[in-house]
């Protein structure tokens, strides 16, 4: 009798069991073939580059070779040499891990800051929420570019971590803004509210109820933000205002090509920085809009 | 209508004191002032000092800030020391470029936009459908100043059409025909190179917006009076459709503004944003913090706009 139970439970929880997260992204990848191809080229690229920066050696590699200035492709330098005579080939493996390391960096503080000012604005509600919004609409409205290159110039003992922490201050709110409109849903949920009846404090129902339940959502974001991210540290290195030249990045082998002389006769040296940039904001992006269909069951394809 | 717009033109203004106060702590920040920037050897420190306490640096910094308002609402925006003139001169002189540029990149974006959007839409899930949307989503993760480059590359040094750098060729008359001309084919690359990045939001937008519109009771009855297709389309779809882009043209300056930076320094075009890069590597401080806080009024003006234009054109955001 026990036993008969049992297995009639068992095939309850079979059917009942709806499949869990990771299965159905795991679907939405293997049926769109863009995505998953974008993946595996993300993956094979990520460990290609932190692997290889290993072993390269990023003093050797930026260091001033005055005999080997300009040096077209060729044996001796596969993608040739810059004004420096330097590897571009060396910087390009070393310049994508940092621009893949910041993009990532400033992904993760972005997205801390955007879940605790929008989960706790649109949990509270009311008059919290009305001043935390003033806030980040004030921040939205910022001329980002400018204000963040200001930082930059004028920030005293300037270097990667400082950077990162610039960027990070103007670029939560689109985040906080997203998560708060969806705490403010999900407040009015059942569970929520009967989780208060048993006395669970606010601060446990947010991070560890709420928070589970708009998972997800955050995911998908956090993935689209960082294609963003990576093209905005290359734009500031660019610019002259991101990574310096001894910390090579795509951004800066981009930036030689300020010069008319590099960008009309000296190709190799900007674009094969273009092509990666571009092909890793493209692969993101398709690995991004795979997961934002697999958690919208309305636009799922499998 | 009336009360919405006041109410946001009332939240305009701690915005803007907000920024105004966050510039004039990056302004105090900025190492050195306007006149460690004269560097005389005839002038003694002592003089210097005096010179600042005359000035009122010492004061404290509300007294300062207070000055620095009432300067900058006079349209007083400090003296450059790079240029030695008054910023408010050099910022007119620069501004009238970036404002033609700005247009015509508008321009450019709403040509693109507006056909592409309209035969997507309309013929949605067709051949040219699928080229225009993967147009739009490779335009969506291509950043503007890869393109950018680009275009300079192909089209202003590989097929020499068009102008490298400048914004107008030297040795013209201002006022002639030629000067206007040779201002306006310095324009198009620059413009285009831009319009064709910021345009595909406008693309994808209008296309959705068709597409919604499409399913619409109202176009079904259109059909059903016996409406002709193109009556369909040009009278009742896009009335409906291209309203709500209208809204989009004030975040169209917030886009602007950042694009002009890119841009004008990779075309070498002295504008508004060129000038903004030149003086901060120089550190012609008063030079960025009238820029600065110039671009930041445009945006809050920017969006200003967007939000009463969206209130004209849908009146459920005006209740709230």
């Amino acid at each position: 009798m026990e036993t008969n139970n049992a297995n009639v439970n068992e095939d309850n929880t079979k059917i009942q069991k709806s499949p869990s997260g990771l299965s159905i992204i795991w679907r939405e990848l293997v049926r769109d073939k863009l995505a998953l191809v974008s993946l595996i080229f993300l993956i094979v690229i990520t460990v290609f580059v932190y692997g290889v920066a290993l072993i390269l050696d990023q003093d050797e590699i930026v260091r001033v070779d005055l005999f080997s200035i300009h040096e077209p492709p060729g044996e001796e330098f596969i993608l040739g040499t810059d004004y420096g005579g330097r590897d571009i080939f060396g910087q390009l493996i070393i310049g994508t891990r940092n621009s893949l390391s910041i993009g990532i960096l400033v992904t993760l503080m972005t997205g801390v800051i955007g879940i605790v000012f929008g989960l706790v604005a649109g949990y509270f509600g009311g008059n919290i929420d009305n001043i935390m919004m003033r806030i980040t609409d004030f921040f939205m409205i910022l001329p980002f570019l400018m204000i963040v290159i200001v930082f930059v110039a004028i920030v005293p003992s300037y270097s990667v971590l400082t950077f990162s922490l610039i960027m990070t201050a103007f670029l939560w709110m689109g985040k906080a803004r997203l998560i708060r409109s969806k705490a403010l849903q999900e407040k009015e949920l059942d569970y929520v509210q009967a989780s208060k009846t048993l006395g669970s404090s606010n601060f446990k129902i947010m991070f560890t109820q709420v928070l589970p339940n708009i998972s997800s959502l955050i995911i998908v974001t956090m993935t689209l933000n960082l294609a963003n991210n990576i093209g905005l540290e290359s734009g500031l290195s660019f610019l002259g205002f991101g990574f310096p030249e001894s910390t090579p990045s795509l951004g800066t082998l981009l930036s030689y090509a300020r010069n008319p002389q590099t960008l009309e006769y000296r190709w190799w040296i900007w674009v094969p920085a273009s092509v990666l940039i571009l092909l890793l904001m493209l692969a993101i992006r398709n690995v991004g809009e795979a997961l934002k269909r697999a958690t919208d069951a309305r636009q799922r394809r499998g | 209508m009336w009360k919405f717009s006041v109410r946001r033109i009332l939240i305009m203004i701690p915005q803007i004191i907000l920024l105004s106060i966050l510039i004039f702590i990056l302004a105090k920040m900025m190492p050195g002032d306007a006149l460690s920037g004269m560097v005389d050897p005839n002038v003694s420190p002592e003089r210097l000092e005096e010179l600042r306490e005359s000035l009122g640096w010492n004061d404290p910094w509300y007294v300062q800030y207070g000055d620095w308002v009432g300067g900058v609402v006079q349209g007083d925006l400090g003296q450059s020391f790079r240029f030695k003139m008054p910023v408010s001169e050099i910022v007119g002189q620069r501004i009238i470029n970036t404002f033609w540029l700005s247009l015509a990149t508008l321009i450019f974006t709403y040509l693109i936009a507006i056909p592409l959007g309209i035969t997507s839409g309309r013929y949605n899930d067709s051949l040219l459908d699928q080229a225009i949307t993967s147009y739009t989503y490779i335009g969506f993760a291509t950043p503007l100043f890869i393109f950018a480059l680009v275009m300079l590359w192909v089209f202003g040094f590989m097929l020499g059409w068009f102008p490298t750098s400048g914004s107008v060729s030297p040795g013209l008359e201002p006022g002639t025909f030629e000067y206007v001309m040779s201002k306006i084919y310095h324009l198009i690359l620059p413009a285009i190179a831009m319009a064709l990045i910021t345009t595909v939001n406008t693309v994808q937008y209008l296309r959705s917006e068709i597409i919604d519109t499409k399913q619409k009771d109202f176009i079904i009855t259109a059909r059903a009076k016996g409406a002709s297709e193109s009556r369909v389309y040009n009278r009742h779809i896009l009335r409906n459709s291209l309203l709500p882009l209208a809204a989009f043209f004030g975040f169209e300056i917030t886009g602007l503004i950042g694009g002009t930076i890119f841009v004008e320094n990779i075309f070498g075009y002295p504008g508004m944003g060129q000038l903004f890069l030149e003086s901060i590597t120089l550190r012609d401080y008063s030079v960025v913090t009238a820029v600065t806080l110039l671009f930041g009024i445009a945006a809050i003006l920017g969006a200003l706009l967007s939000d009463i234009i969206l209130s004209l054109v849908d009146p459920r955001i005006r209740i709230k």
